[in-house]
């Protein structure tokens, strides 16, 4: 044996990127939840998604087998990614495109910098990428005197407002239409002062600002919904026709993609372009999608690069319940469905990926101890796995990651945390029945605690931290096995 | 030192470990074919009750009568001493007075008022029309910048599935599939009709 073992996965490395909050989620969710402008945003986009996405679902009768060719799909490559990868790379680069592999955040924005340093330019237009916020490229451009221009409107809204993405689909979901007004006036050169808050005023101001950019861009930033390994075929969906302006227009092209989002065949992609566009922004089809193949002579970008980034994937992909998560397509229709994400929004998640596929994407990505509270961010009501196109079982991952932190806490900390000493408490009381009756009428005492109000709203420590953000009941007067006795059941 | 690729593909094969030789059957028993055949009038109709609920107009013709459809539309449309744009291959008869594309730079395209192409396939049921860059629609530039895009769209063509588009379809050339003028939902989640792209799409349906 060698002494360096080729190939342990290892999670995406700390300072870089936006995979990690600043606050763990209970204390910023408290600072959303108090923000009832936000409240109001949120409810009201998610009510209207939601019924659109429901609409279409239901014209198509061959939905759920859809979901489940999807499904299978997804699984099938993961199995063989290594594969498909490679078989991806010779396909692209067959026809004139060229592939360059990144280990992680920090490594990718090296290979894009170098790149975009290489054509001279100090300009780039971007077309909305998860991939590239991921990775925090925006940043690592402009640390070398690069400016990146976001040119999708919800980005151009996040980056006009100096705010971060809320929402994997619209990032800036959290702003209603007078605070995009807002922004827009403030920050926009040139807009018209008379502008309105109508949306088609709005869109209006921002073809106006980003013409010239479009016309005049040299080098464009994209991500990609899917790569199709048998061809070499990069898949951009979208609606402005931004996406086009970037793909087409520049003489450079460099394409960032994650290493998960490839499917084998062409035909595979029928099944995602009927799921994909009804499940995230509730249309039959989205307005534009681009594909392309390495270079093609005479039409679009002369130089076509394809960055493919693990970041955390191949840590992600070696756990056999957590690895479902990377089939994600990232369509967001989870976040539109979750009670919790309707009332905390996305900021509260800290990751670039909010809501359910961003509480089990995140914390797999960066190692379960830097978003440890994520796990718990749900109620496991099962809103997200019915919703989720590629049916991604995702309060099972919750609560898999749940026990997963458990355990590591365990090992971590020699001594046992109050839970661990709570659990192991019960355990013992529960397993004979003289010791659970003695229990049963020792916790009438609790009777005490919320004699006033009806209910127990504070436990003292070391339970406190539980009672938190949870009302106790209060203990009955009378067990079920005092009732059942007094009534002459028979006992066991 | 190991490269890149070399690592990545080394931790991939060490996080699947032997799930890698498990093989999944993909279930395909959702819809490969539409109800009706490729250009019938079920299909043709479909067509165009997708494209006008999502804001393209359709003018149906007949294939003798189409240079004029054609013309009529864009005079329709044209605003005044806007210049019409049309690629190489597309039947010099149907706008005579256009501009042939000569692989003309990003701000002389935006010159143009508007386009006249073909289109290499559709698909009824999402009310979706594919462009592959064959000479009678060009390269992806031209039906881009312009700001209006006239697409004729043959019976032949129409299919009412996505599975039978993609079918039709080359992946290895230059796609664009395009569903209704250029639109947003990203002001409260509501669809807003026209941002970068074309904001009038008007479709010519040739029914024979």
């Amino acid at each position: 044996m060698s002494g360096i073992f080729l190939g342990m996965p290892v999670h995406a490395p700390r300072g870089v990127g936006a995979l990690r909050g600043a606050e763990p989620f209970p204390v910023a969710a408290r600072t959303a939840l108090a923000n009832t402008q936000l409240r109001r945003n949120l409810g009201h986009a998610t009510a209207t998604i939601r019924a659109k996405r429901a609409a279409v679902v239901s014209e198509l009768d061959d939905w759920e087998e859809l979901r489940r060719a999807g499904e299978a799909i997804k699984t099938a490559t993961m199995t063989r990614l290594d594969e498909h990868l490679e078989q991806l790379e010779r396909a692209f680069t067959a026809r004139g495109g060229t592939v360059h592999w990144a280990r992680d955040a920090n490594e990718a924005n090296e290979v894009v910098t170098r790149l975009v340093q290489a054509t001279g330019e100090r300009e780039v237009v971007k077309v909305k990428s998860m991939a590239t916020q991921e990775i925090g490229l925006n940043e690592a451009l402009e640390a070398v005197g690069i400016a990146a221009y976001e040119t999708d409107l919800a980005e151009l809204i996040v980056q006009l407002g100096h705010d971060t993405p809320s929402h994997i689909l619209v990032p800036a979901i959290h702003r209603n239409r007078s605070e995009i007004r807002e922004i827009f006036l403030r920050e926009m050169a040139g807009v018209d002062p008379m502008l309105t808050d109508e949306p088609r005023m709005l869109a209006m101001a921002a073809r106006a600002h980003l013409r010239r950019k479009f016309l005049s861009a040299k080098v464009g930033i994209s991500g990609a919904n899917f790569a199709v390994a048998q061809t070499g075929t990069l898949v951009v969906l979208e609606s402005e026709g931004n996406g086009r302006m970037c793909l087409t227009l520049p003489q450079t092209l460099i394409t960032v993609m994650g290493i998960e989002k490839l499917v084998p065949t062409w035909t595979d992609l029928e099944v995602f372009l009927q799921l994909l566009p009804r499940s995230s922004t509730g249309e039959r089809m989205n307005p534009y999608t681009s594909t392309w193949a390495g270079r093609h002579e005479g039409d679009g970008p002369r130089d076509v690069h394809l960055v493919l980034v693990d970041n955390g994937r191949t840590a992600t992909l070696a756990d056999e319940i957590g690895r479902q998560v990377l089939n994600c397509i990232k369509c967001s229709a989870c976040m539109n469905v979750c009670p919790v994400y309707e009332r905390t929004g996305g900021h509260a998640y800290g990751s670039v990926y909010p809501g359910p596929i961003g509480a089990v994407l995140s914390p797999q990505l960066t190692g379960i101890e830097d978003n440890a509270s994520l796990p718990y961010a749900s109620t496991l009501c099962g809103a997200c796995f019915d919703a989720c196109p590629v049916r991604i079982d995702i309060p099972s991952v919750l609560v898999h990651l749940r026990a997963k932190h458990v355990e590591q806490q365990r090992e971590d900390h020699r001594l046992p945390s109050a839970e661990a000493l709570s659990m192991a408490a019960a355990s013992w009381v529960m397993s004979t029945s003289t010791r659970f009756s003695a229990a049963e009428k020792a916790s009438r005492i609790g009777r005490l605690l919320g004699a006033r109000r009806g209910r127990i709203t504070m436990l003292p420590p070391p339970f406190s931290g539980w009672s938190a953000s949870r009302d106790v009941p209060l203990p009955p007067r009378e067990s079920f096995r005092e009732w059942w006795a007094g009534r002459g059941g028979a006992t066991s | 030192m190991t490269s890149a690729k070399e690592e990545i593909l080394g931790r991939i094969r060490a996080a699947l470990g032997e799930s890698r030789s498990v093989p999944t059957v993909v279930p395909r028993d959702y819809r490969t074919h539409g109800s009706d055949e490729p250009g019938s009038p079920a299909v043709l109709d479909l067509l165009e009750d997708r494209l006008v609920d999502y804001k393209a107009s359709v003018h149906r013709t007949a294939s003798a009568d189409l240079a004029g459809t054609v013309r009529q539309v864009l005079a329709a449309l044209l605003p005044e001493g806007g210049r019409v744009l049309v690629p190489a291959g597309l039947p010099p008869d149907w706008v005579p007075d256009a501009s042939t594309d000569e692989g003309f730079d990003a701000p002389t395209l935006d010159g143009f008022a508007a386009v006249v192409t073909g289109c290499a396939a559709a698909a009824a049921q999402t009310g979706t029309i594919a462009l592959d860059g064959a000479p009678d629609q060009g390269r992806r530039a031209i039906t881009l910048v312009p700001d209006i895009h006239v697409c004729v769209v043959r019976a032949g063509q129409v299919v009412q599935t996505v599975p039978e588009l993609l079918a039709r379809l080359d992946p290895t050339r230059a796609l664009t599939f395009v569903s209704g003028p250029s639109a947003t939902s990203d002001i409260e989640l509501q669809r807003v009709e026209g941002v970068h792209g074309p904001r009038t799409l008007a479709v010519v349906l040739v029914t024979d």
